[in-house]
């Protein structure tokens, strides 16, 4: 049997317990989880500010190395990792994306350079007319062409659009997981669903996996296969994305399903009892 | 038709009793930068008109860059250069202070008015409270000049302010980094109204905030509205927010007001092909219907595209729209839409 693609057994991380400093904060305590590497799926992980699922991407991305448990990518374990050759390959098989994505790129460097080091880097391009091949091609799977972006810079260019080119970015090297930390949060509702389901097309026609990173449950239910459901670094719900939103066991669950305000039907003196005040 | 039907007479006819809280008449505010010689002009509020009726919650939505906070800004007399006002009138009408037009006071009257009849919520709370003084301080600095009264009397009535919002008077020893987010948002929305303002401005105060805690804020900002009778303007990207909360809506797209009705009847049955879009787009949680994505990006309002500011995305555009801006018409009774193609057509 092969092994998952990503799989995470007891993982933790706290911050902080040094001689001087005065309490240890645990962000992640005890997840657990796997990503089949023959069924590529889109896993949705919500959480309210300070859930710890940001800190849990930092480690499945091996920018922090977890305090417990173990994170094993393709069956090897990321502690194992060492040397250049070794980080790179590992680098192209796991490809983020992240929140913001005016802050994401340099605004005083062309987008399109992004995407030649990514292609020279991750893609052995070793011509720039392989490197405009690659980006041309990454650009064309979300719906961009390079024509469009050659020479450009972040701020010639709209949110939806820099996201994608992001999104094209990561694509280069041919990840087999993308890890999205709140990909549309700071994008337009226009174009939040041309991400969204750009992420759905990456799944079924490329067979990418991706950790969705997300407090929007509306879109989590959109567009996700499988959910957990994060709180004080722990996981307190997780199950398939149909079940665990129209039906949440957890209290916190529950609690936040029925946060998510509707449109439809909306009552404001409903919908908002005067009695939830604390 | 659902035109709100437990607040009939506000919905049907916002201005017939009273005269507007708020009016605001061919409104234009342009940002005007010069470099190297170079003009440029950002169109980023052009031509708008709205009222706002009294004890109404009034609500404005639209994506980034689609000129909302500049308008709100624009509203509030709190503009500086690079912005300017071009054109258009700003006039609040104050319970026992009568009628103010923004433009034609001075700076010092503009400053006697807020606070007092005109107050501000912002959605950066931390950035709000200063981050090295204590709550208490906050107090003193922005409202103890306004409030007139001996310093035993102002704190009485502070913590009766802080008692009517269900917060415990322990917030005022409490540095601001002490407060969760949405504990340091409510301690703002106390201070904006502590003086019991005629007209409160609202912009984005939930966004930063956790649902859970979001729903929390929006029952309050309701109820402080309730209890003081006062008129809100409350500004948000979130659709559902505004459909909770808001008694009218106004849709913003790329400097101009496209649409407004009662907010209900709007999300209800959207007339503006832009509005129909964003209602469409909304992900529901039950609900997994591909939902397709607005094609093009929102115009560069340095060089906003003529005639419809929206005909290059539209789905429906034709030649006139190329041409000729469409006038805000009258759809229904309170249901503006300024589209060539949906004014006076049914849905």
């Amino acid at each position: 049997m092969t092994p998952p693609l990503l799989e995470l057994r007891g993982v933790g991380r706290s911050f902080g317990g040094g001689a001087f400093a005065r309490r240890r904060v645990r962000a992640v305590a005890d997840v657990s989880f796997a990503l089949s590497a023959e069924r590529p799926e889109i896993l949705a992980i919500i959480g309210e500010s300070g859930s710890g699922k940001t800190t849990l991407a930092r480690m499945i991305l091996r920018d922090l190395s977890p305090s417990e448990g173990s994170i094993r990518f393709g069956g090897r374990d990321l502690a194992g990792i060492r040397g250049r050759r070794e980080r790179l390959a590992f680098m192209r098989q796991v490809q983020p994306i992240f929140q913001n994505p005016f802050e994401a790129f340099n605004p005083l460097k062309r987008v399109d350079r992004y995407l030649f080091a990514a292609a020279a880097r991750f893609a052995r391009a070793a011509t720039r007319e392989d490197a405009e091949a690659q980006a041309e091609g990454a650009l064309r799977q979300v719906g961009l062409s390079l024509a469009e972006v050659k020479g450009r810079f972040p701020h010639e260019l709209s949110g939806g659009q820099l996201q994608r080119i992001a999104i094209a970015r990561a694509l280069i090297p041919q990840p087999a997981l993308i890890v999205a930390d709140e990909p549309v949060s700071m994008i337009d509702a226009s174009l939040r669903m041309t991400v969204t389901n750009l992420f759905r097309d990456l799944r079924d026609r490329l067979g990418v996996s991706i950790l969705y990173i997300t407090h929007d449950l509306a879109t989590a239910y959109y567009v996700s296969d499988r959910i957990l459901i994060m709180r004080k670094g722990a996981v307190v719900e997780s199950g398939e994305a149909a079940e665990v939103l129209t039906a949440p066991r957890h209290p916190y669950a529950q609690l936040l399903k029925d946060s998510v305000l509707s449109i439809d039907g909306a009552r404001p003196d409903a919908a908002l009892p005067a009695t939830a005040l604390p | 038709m659902i035109l709100d039907a437990h607040r009939p007479a506000r919905a049907a006819a916002p201005a017939a009793a009273l005269p507007p809280a708020l009016s605001v008449r061919g409104l234009r505010a342009y940002y005007r930068v010069s470099h190297f010689g170079i003009r440029r002009e950002v169109r980023a509020v052009d031509d708008i008109s709205l009222e706002i009726g009294r004890n109404e919650i009034y609500g404005l939505a639209g994506e980034s860059s689609s000129g909302k906070s500049t308008l709100i800004r624009t509203i509030a007399g709190a503009i500086r250069p690079p912005l300017y006002r071009v054109d258009g009138s700003v006039t609040f009408d104050f319970p026992g202070l009568g009628r103010r037009a923004i433009y034609e006071m001075t700076p010092a009257e503009r400053a006697a008015i807020r606070w007092g009849h005109l107050s501000y919520i912002m959605q950066a709370s931390m950035s709000v409270l200063n981050p090295v003084r204590r709550v208490r301080h906050s107090f003193r600095d922005f409202a103890f000049r306004h409030m007139a009264r001996p310093e035993p009397a102002f704190w009485q009535a502070v913590e009766r302010h802080l008692e009517r919002l269900h917060l415990p008077a322990a917030v005022l020893g409490a540095y601001p980094h002490e407060l969760s987010g949405g504990m340091r948002q409510r301690v703002v929305i106390a201070l904006a109204t502590i003086c019991r303002p005629d007209f409160v401005i609202a912009d984005e105060p939930t966004t930063a905030l956790d649902v859970v805690v979001q729903k929390d804020v929006l029952a309050m900002i309701r109820e402080v509205q309730r209890a003081m009778g006062s008129s809100v303007l409350f500004v948000t990207h979130d659709i559902a927010v505004h459909a909770n909360l808001t008694d009218r809506l106004g849709i913003m797209y790329a400097g101009r007001l496209v649409e407004e009705g009662p907010t209900r009847a709007l999300l209800a049955a959207p007339r503006h092909p832009y509005t129909r879009h964003l209602i469409a787009s909304l992900p529901r949680i039950g609900d997994r219907t591909p939902k397709a994505g607005l094609g093009g990006s929102p115009p560069n309002l340095a060089a906003p595209p003529p005639g419809c500011r929206f005909h290059p995305r539209c789905p429906i555009a034709m030649a006139i729209c190329r041409e000729v801006v469409p006038p805000m018409e009258m759809a229904a009774p309170g249901h503006r839409v300024a589209c060539h193609a949906a004014s006076g057509a049914a849905p």
